[in-house]
């Protein structure tokens, strides 16, 4: 047995583990899918002496509108993401990204709310969140809150949620209008963890303008970015006009903890960072033009 | 620390135990329940050596605790194949396209191909090899293994 000894609870209402969590405090971790949590706890990069497994709390899981907006309970698997229709239909970046997160295996057991609370700054699900604005939902004993995605992910694997607090769901605005979503990703097989990726999403006025644009950067930092100095930019252009290479450095210019490792030096990861910038931007405003 | 006891249904026979909350699913299966076919590898979700079928969704037995398993059927590579020893078709065309060599990485292929075929009967080329990306093979160089899975989902069409 690899891991350290712990005790394991299995809340079944989300009253249940959140009296855990304020009764055990920061000796206790939360264990939803489990698939980056158990890794480290074999590798004995992480150590707790209480595991909460979320997995058997039914109100944490589903899928469904809630005031012109989607809702995702933080239980939802990936694998359920990537077959809901409504996710397709609502927030087609969420559901373009998830054959992007891990294997099919993994996205079997998987959950969005575990990835966005463990907060990889080279993960999918954190950039979509940070790309639309989503809204995380917190639960402690004493209260419920809403934390912005942008003021979410506090740095690699850390969140400015309170050790007595569970995620339990996130919120994704709708685009409407002529909107297009893309993503690109370099990795050194489909499905591992990023080396630099790029969600972007455009919304293009009739005359094919730039109404609104966002564009996040998995990979290239300590917590996922977004390219607000280069979004600003594009703003009301015209799509026609818009150099998408120039788009890409101008998207990485302001960058300043780029991660350098075995799998891509820092230099590397700039200048592919700007061209999977560049690529997705073009994929969206293909779909945006068809929309 | 505190033991809790699991009852899995494994290969279709019941069985509950008493195990420690950090045992994973593979040590279960292999050190628990003596199914050595499940096969451990880098034992931290990146080889897919270790997958097995949870409920019939294919999981990597490695990053699950037997704890987590509790309730649930579990088929492992030792209940894929008939009870009297035949070879499933994907097992049969994994021997016939040479689609294995030392075979160690074989029952995590064949558990997950199991499910992809089972859930996506007329797979494209391309979905094939997007599917066999969670599975690491270090000697037969994948030709092999693609063979294999497209003749297996031949015979599904």
């Amino acid at each position: 047995m690899k891991p350290a000894p712990f005790a394991y609870h299995r809340p079944e209402t989300i009253e249940e583990a959140v009296a855990l969590l304020a009764e055990l405090g920061d000796d206790a971790k939360v264990l939803a899918g489990g698939q980056s949590l158990i890794a480290m706890l074999a590798l004995r990069l992480a150590v707790f002496d209480h595991l909460i497994d979320i997995g058997r709390i039914p109100d944490l899981r589903g899928i469904e509108r809630r005031e012109g907006d989607l809702w995702v309970g933080a239980g939802t698997t990936d694998a359920d993401v990537e077959r809901s229709s409504l996710v397709a239909d609502a927030v087609p970046l969420l559901a373009k990204v998830t054959p992007f997160v891990g294997h099919f295996q993994i996205r079997n057991r998987g959950t969005l709310g575990g990835s966005i609370a463990h907060a990889d700054p080279a993960a999918e699900y954190p950039a979509v969140a940070l790309t639309l604005d989503a809204t995380m939902h917190v639960a402690s004993r004493q209260r419920e809150r809403t934390i912005a995605a942008g003021d979410f992910f506090d740095g690699v694997w850390t969140t400015t949620m309170k050790d007595d607090e569970l995620l339990i769901g996130v919120t994704f605005p709708e685009w409407g209008g002529r909107s297009g979503f893309g993503v690109e990703e370099v990795a050194r097989r489909h499905g591992d963890f990023a080396i630099t990726g790029a969600t972007v999403g455009i919304e293009l006025d009739n005359e094919d303008r730039i109404r609104r644009c966002s564009i996040g950067l998995l990979g290239m930092g300590s917590r996922p970015e977004r390219a607000l100095r280069a979004e600003r930019e594009m703003h009301g252009r015209p799509a026609d006009e818009i150099d998408t290479t120039e788009l890409g450095q101008l998207a990485i210019a302001g960058l300043d903890s780029v991660p350098g490792d075995l799998h891509g030096s820092v230099d590397y990861r700039r200048r592919v960072g700007a061209v999977v910038v560049a690529r997705a931007w073009t994929g969206a405003i293909k779909e945006a033009r068809r929309a | 620390m505190h033991e809790v006891e699991v009852t899995v249904t494994i290969n279709g026979a019941m069985r509950t135990t008493t195990v420690e909350p950090r045992l994973t699913l593979a040590d279960y299966l292999r050190d628990t329940c003596r199914l050595t076919g499940t096969h451990l590898g880098c034992e931290h979700g990146v080889c897919g050596a270790c997958t097995v079928l949870v409920d019939g969704a294919a999981m990597r037995s490695c990053l699950m605790f037997a704890v987590q398993a509790d309730g649930t059927e579990v088929t492992t590579i030792e209940g894929i194949g008939a009870d009297d020893g035949e070879l499933s078709p994907l097992q049969a065309a994994f021997r016939d396209c040479h689609g294995l060599q030392c075979g160690f990485c074989t029952p995590g292929f064949i558990t997950s191909m199991t499910a992809f075929l089972r859930d996506n009967p007329a797979a494209t080329d391309d979905e094939i090899t997007g599917a066999l990306a969670g599975n690491l093979c270090r000697c037969t160089g994948y030709q092999g293994i693609i063979q294999a899975v497209r003749q297996a989902a031949g015979q599904n069409r």
